[in-house]
């Protein structure tokens, strides 16, 4: 279990974390969604105990983050934004440190780790810096794992690692969640969010919200259209000149669109007016991205 | 058990970096035989001079052997005494030979005569070789005269060393380059090693373990202990068997005195590390505070009494300083510890002053 209660941080100049208060039950996978330097490290720092809030509190376990950082520190798993492990050092030489430094061995929880670890089984004689970005990750989190934590702290475990591996590393958090292990993991990735029980949207050191993806896009109050035509580039232009319209944001092949009147018919022949053929029109059900974006709008 | 995986751990490290290799365990001998072999200045073409009173057959004969050598170019008749001064200080002459007056005469008579041999003994290298040099020819021409008359004549070489009369740093460069080898492995690596956990983003994954840091530190001191160890070892052996540089005091003591200045300079490669953030800075921190004024300010290449005051002040806090003094006394001179009690107890509090700042500069978080 993991609480926090008005915690902030500030930089020299930069507000990183402005009065942060959320908390995560045992067993849940909470999402920390927002863009870089939104303050998820700041966040996850000062939870494992790496750095200190300027004020608020939080706990970890019930442990406090200040007073029993020794004691978490024996409970908690963490897996920096950054590729943390020794590079010089093989795979199983990597595991086998991680398991000693945490008082255990690799065969006491070989079950935890056991179906990260058989991926990286035949390559566990070569060192770290040849592994694939994939591999590298699941080595990670082999080793944050390997002392069977009560919670685990994720930064941006996904960043830089090729969709399948990304796809089968949310699966790994799955069966991880099903052992009880509370699950802390933050991500620029807005289809990642769908994944977490609940979240929290971070941006410039505040929470915009936090609920269940569900919840999130629940709170989308506008219907949500959806808009191609021939002239891709020119459309985006002219949904953000035309009158009716609310905001138009680009997201891949179609640009989302919310109008100040629900009139998609008047959109149409607006589009039409200015030259668009093959103009698609559609309804569709908000994402994570479109809430965010929503929510970040001035 | 866990503290031993940690060092294992930083064995393999070091083991696996050929650099790091290269650096604490070939620099030492490559150090050694540098300075013990390839620095030896080739003496050839000296300037000499001489002054003759006497001006006979015998003087002329030594001289003619001298200047028919490939050694000496002989530069300057001399015709006072006064002249030797000038001639050493206009940098005429780096050897004078003087002979005494009537020299061949009393050679003949008394079947002994003295030369004096004034060398410039700033590089003190030199100067050795050059009155060793200058001695041979001397004792070539006994040699003759033994052969010629049947009288054992005696020719006493009177050798006098200008400006560095003691010769101190003839064996200088055995405990100078034992404490450039040390504040080198001990300093500088220790601190980048620390620094490379904090750069690469290790230090975040072990600061976030039961571990507790005082121990992370000494985990990754430990290597560097045992190869400071291995080295003096090493160095040791070199200039024992290879350069002749006997070790004439008492081994224990000297092994004490290093063990001292080994933790002097690990816990300034602590110190070092909790303040740099980089590799880079760390390196630079200890090549410019530690590295440059162990090779100018500790007495290893320039004589400490010859420095201006403010120099000589500034190489009181150099740890290598008192050290190599200190090895100096106990290896060269054969001295017994109560004459290195002082550099002992000054390193001992050098110990106490940096374990107090890097407790206080330690850090048990991330910055």
């Amino acid at each position: 279990m993991i609480s926090c209660l008005g915690i902030s941080k500030k930089y020299v100049s930069v507000e990183a974390l402005k009065d942060i208060t959320f908390e995560v039950p045992q067993g849940e996978i909470f999402g920390v969604i927002g863009p870089d330097g939104a303050g998820k490290t700041t966040l996850f720092r000062i939870l494992t105990t790496l750095m200190l809030a300027d004020s608020g509190t939080a706990t970890v376990n019930g442990l406090d983050v200040v007073k029993d950082y020794r004691e978490i520190r024996n409970h908690v798993g963490y897996m920096p934004g950054r590729f943390s492990l020794y590079r010089d050092l093989t795979v199983e030489e990597n595991l086998n440190f991680f398991a000693k430094v945490f008082h255990t061995t690799v065969k006491e929880n070989y079950d935890l780790v056991k179906d990260i670890y058989v991926q990286l089984e035949p390559f566990r004689k070569r060192r770290a810096d040849a592994l694939s970005g994939g591999m590298k990750q699941k080595l990670a989190l082999s080793c944050a794992l390997i002392h069977k934590p009560a919670a685990l702290f994720l930064d941006e475990p996904t960043t830089g690692v090729d969709p399948v591996s990304r796809k089968e590393f949310w699966g790994m958090l799955q069966n991880l969640k099903r052992q009880g292990i509370t699950i802390l993991v933050s991500t620029p990735y807005m289809d990642e969010a769908a994944l977490c029980d609940r979240m929290a949207l971070i941006r410039n050191g505040s929470f915009l919200a936090i609920d269940t993806p569900e919840g999130i896009t629940a709170q989308f109050s506008k219907p949500l259209w959806a808009v191609r035509s021939n002239r891709m580039s020119k459309l985006l232009a002219d949904l953000r000149a035309g009158d009716g319209v609310e905001s138009c944001f680009a997201f891949g092949d179609r640009h989302h669109v919310t109008l100040k009147r629900e009139e998609p018919g008047r959109l149409r022949e607006y589009l039409a007016n200015q030259g668009h053929q093959d103009v698609e029109i559609d309804r569709i059900q908000p994402g994570i991205e479109d809430c965010f974006i929503r929510l970040t709008m001035p | 058990m866990m503290f031993l995986s940690f060092v294992k751990k930083e064995f393999l490290h070091i083991f696996r970096d050929p650099r790091t290799m290269l650096i604490t365990l070939g620099m030492p001998v490559a150090q050694i035989i540098l300075f013990g072999f390839a620095i030896t200045t080739e003496v050839k073409n000296v300037r000499m001079a001489v002054f003759d009173p006497s001006h006979d057959i015998s003087t002329q004969r030594i001289i003619s052997r001298m200047q028919a050598s490939e050694y000496f170019d002989m530069t300057q008749v001399l015709h006072t005494a006064d002249d030797i001064n000038s001639a050493f200080n206009k940098g005429k002459a780096e050897l004078v030979a003087v002979f005494s007056d009537r020299f061949d005469e009393n050679l003949l008579r008394a079947g002994k005569a003295s030369v004096q041999l004034i060398a410039d003994a700033t590089d003190p290298n030199q100067a050795a070789m050059l009155t060793a040099y200058a001695s041979n020819i001397i004792a070539d021409y006994r040699q003759e005269l033994l052969r010629e008359h049947r009288i054992p004549f005696l020719i006493e070489p009177e050798i006098q060393m200008l400006y560095n009369p003691q010769m101190k740093s003839a064996y200088n460069f055995v405990p100078g380059v034992m404490g450039l080898i040390l504040t080198l492995i001990c300093a500088m690596m220790t601190s980048i090693a620390i620094v490379r956990e904090k750069e690469v983003g290790t230090m975040e994954a072990l600061l976030v373990s039961p571990l507790r840091p005082v121990w992370i530190i000494l985990a990754k001191v430990a290597p560097y202990f045992t190869l400071s160890i291995v080295n003096i070892i090493s160095i040791l052996l070199l200039s024992v068997f290879v350069l002749d540089v006997p070790v004439s005091g008492s081994m224990f003591w000297l092994a004490v005195v290093a063990l001292m200045f080994i933790i002097v300079a690990l816990l300034l490669g602590i110190v070092i590390s909790s303040v740099a953030t980089t590799q880079v800075t760390a390196m630079l921190a200890s090549g410019m505070l530690l590295m440059m004024p162990v090779l100018l300010l500790s007495g290893m290449i320039f004589p400490i009494e010859n420095m201006p005051v403010i120099l000589q002040w500034i190489s009181n806090i150099i740890p290598a300083r008192w050290f190599i003094t200190a090895v100096r006394k106990v290896m060269i001179e054969g001295l017994g510890v109560s004459y290195v009690a002082k550099e002992l107890a000054i390193l001992a509090g050098m110990a106490v002053f940096l374990i107090a700042v890097s407790v206080k500069t330690f850090k048990i978080r991330l910055s």
